[in-house]
């Protein structure tokens, strides 16, 4: 994973509120044995007509969609199923933020560990962002604050350790392997 | 004396390895990993790249479900899979659990299913563990008062390389179910009517914990149900403390605990439940007694009425709107009047034993009504065996309806059992998101007796008309 500090782009704006991860990646997609290529798959029952040709009303078929890398979206990103493929398919698409009301547990898990920010605002910024489609915003990761224009700065929460992980572009699993010794001493007090 | 804790407490304080500090999450031991062949192979590819092994082989369990087919001559007479990239994937759980020394309940295992009704049939769903799987409905086990949650496939790999998870802890929430079940009212329907209440993210950052006489009435099947669907309201895990049922069920399991192993573990488990003063960080009450059979009408579980009451309108809300447009329902419509294409009874919420009994019930002596398809797909091959030692096969088959070998099938639609575009489907699974069972598909969530009454009467139909007084 490449660090990541610091994110500035245009928005896209999804405003339906509890965008599930069946939307996000339809599960016809996920019999597939790798994480490329599923940029395809995103969101295809909103972005593909019955024939697979794009449609032009879809928000990420249009012009101004094209670079974005911060989607807005509705209260509740992410619900339903635990398919990492969800975030894997926004990465393979461009996206590297999510910003929303709140964001479903298991879909911010998978994000995070994917380079995929998911920031969590308050309602009056997320109603300025979602009525601002297009605006040119920043994620500070460093300073956990989110900078739109002519409004003040929004910091915004994010799991220290998740922060550490993304800054630096290293993964958990390094850090689970270096308590070996304490999952051992662990394994020999449950067999006790 | 220590401070009252939480039947989640308990469970989550004997299995920190290391504890959450400022800085870190804490670490996470994890009795039982389940994997399947959706949300596994990118797991193994990882442990691949970095020269890691399973660590505990012998704490992890495969099996195949969610991409499996269900016709009979594809499981068992070598017809081919009717989708290449689903063989391919089986293929591939096969491969994966030779070279990582991972037991696997193959395609053709007689203790094959749906991973979340396999393991407590296997008795290794037990009381006071930890379960992780890569599939959101792990809540399930959550009855037996394990600490059960979903993971993504990241995790699936930290899981095997180290059987350790990193974790926040996630804060406790009271589901407080006053009275009794009405007769026709199943654990499906008062689990609607709790996520109709709570909302679809009401639980994000909770677990939720089932008390109250009529959770305690019920079945270890029926429990399962009500766990099965936390997620629906946001909440990860979903728990029910053990009990005499609990044990009862456990109890000739194969994989539980014997002879001597057996009594010191019922000790344990009497010992997790819930302290008296214990304090939730938020409760929920719902009295059980009032509740009527439930059916969902929108594009996501929390949009549900009562099967005699009328979908209701909200002015000005446009996702709302939008939810009933992809529906082809109105504001103000009776449910009752919704119409049926499809019917499927099974998955991992109501493809159990009693769940196939409830739905035979009512089609016994019946047909499924002109011009609609109804599925019958056990949750297992062992409830397959069950029920069909016991007749309910024959009654589903007499009545017109299509008997399958196990697997989730059409609540996922990931083998092909799908449901055609503009289709209106009654089913017992667990999600009615747009396109869930098909693309353009039309979900509605019901019992099982909801949806066998429905079958016959060719509409959305209450159950309650065909039950004996």
């Amino acid at each position: 994973m490449n660090p990541i500090t610091r994110i500035r782009s245009r928005t896209v704006v999804m405003p339906s509120s509890n965008i599930d991860t069946d939307q996000i990646v339809p599960a016809r997609f996920l019999t597939t044995t790798s994480k490329d290529g599923l940029g395809k798959a995103l969101f295809a029952d909103w972005r593909y007509d019955a024939n697979g040709a794009p449609r032009a009303d879809f928000i990420l078929n249009k012009p101004e969609a094209s670079g974005c890398r911060i989607l807005v979206a509705g209260r509740n990103i992410g619900c339903g199923s635990s398919r990492e493929h969800a975030p894997w398919a926004l990465v393979d698409f461009g996206f590297q933020a999510v910003i929303s009301t709140e964001i479903a547990d298991i879909f911010k898990n998978n994000s995070l560990k994917n380079g995929l920010l998911p920031i969590v605002v308050d309602e009056s910024t997320h109603s300025w962002l979602i009525e601002h489609p297009g605006a040119e915003i920043e994620i500070d990761l460093a300073s956990s604050t989110l900078n739109v224009p002519a409004r003040p700065a929004v910091s915004f929460s994010i799991e220290p350790f998740a922060r550490f992980c993304l800054m630096n572009g290293v993964d958990e699993l390094g850090f689970l392997l270096s308590k070996n010794s304490e999952i051992e001493a662990y394994e020999s007090r449950r067999r006790a | 004396m220590s401070a009252p804790k939480t039947m989640f407490e308990k469970v989550w304080a004997a299995h920190e390895v290391t504890p959450q500090t400022a800085d870190t999450p804490a670490v996470i031991f994890i009795d039982l990993h389940l994997t399947h062949e959706v949300t596994s192979p990118q797991a193994f590819t990882l442990l691949r790249e970095r020269g890691l092994k399973v660590r505990r082989p012998d704490l992890t369990l495969a099996t195949m479900d969610h991409s499996t087919p269900t016709r009979t001559e594809q499981v068992f007479g070598g017809a081919p899979i009717s989708i290449e990239s689903a063989a391919k994937q089986i293929r591939q759980l096969e491969k994966n659990c030779a070279e990582f020394g991972v037991e696997l309940l193959g395609l053709q295992d007689s203790r094959r299913g749906i991973v979340h009704i396999i393991g407590p049939e296997l008795g290794i769903t037990q009381p006071g563990k930890t379960i992780v799987c890569g599939d959101s409905h792990t809540s399930t086990h959550g009855a037996f008062g394990a600490l059960a949650f979903g993971i993504g496939t990241t995790e699936v790999g930290h899981v095997l390389a180290t059987q350790c998870l990193l974790q926040k802890k996630p804060k406790t929430c009271a589901i407080e179910v006053r009275g009794k079940l009405p007769r026709g009212v199943m654990p499906k329907d008062l689990i609607l009517a709790i996520i109709g209440k709570v909302g679809v993210s009401g639980g994000t950052g909770y677990v939720f914990e089932y008390r109250g006489e009529a959770i305690r009435a019920m079945s270890m099947d029926e429990r399962m149900t009500i766990c099965n669907m936390s997620i629906e309201a946001g909440a990860r895990a979903g728990m029910i403390a053990p009990d005499e049922t609990t044990f009862a069920y456990l109890e000739h399991t194969p994989r539980a605990p014997k002879g001597k192993a057996w009594d010191t573990a019922v000790a344990y488990w009497k010992t997790l439940s819930t302290d008296d003063g214990a304090r939730f960080d938020k409760v929920v009450e719902i009295d059980a007694s009032t509740l009527e059979p439930m059916v969902t009408y929108g594009t996501n579980p929390g949009m549900v009425v009562p099967v005699s009451g009328r979908i209701p309108d909200r002015p000005g809300d446009a996702v709302f709107d939008a939810a009933l447009k992809y529906m082809g329902l109105q504001s103000g419509q009776s449910i009752a009047d919704a119409p049926v294409n499809v019917v499927f009874v099974g998955s991992c919420t109501n493809g159990r034993l009693i769940d196939l009994r409830a739905a035979a019930n009512i089609l016994r002596g019946r047909k499924v009504a002109k011009g609609v398809h109804m599925l019958v797909v056990p949750g297992s091959q062992e409830v397959k065996r069950l029920a069909e030692a016991e007749g309910l096969a024959e009654i589903f088959k007499e009545a017109g309806a299509e008997w399958r070998e196990s697997g989730c099938s059409m609540c996922l639609g990931m083998n092909g059992d799908t449901v055609g575009k503009g289709e209106y489907s009654v089913s017992t699974s667990n999600r009615n998101f747009e396109g869930r069972q098909g693309v353009g598909a039309r979900t509605l969530l019901a019992s099982p007796e909801t949806a066998a009454a429905s079958a016959v009467l060719g509409r959305v139909a209450d159950p309650r008309q065909f039950l004996n007084a």
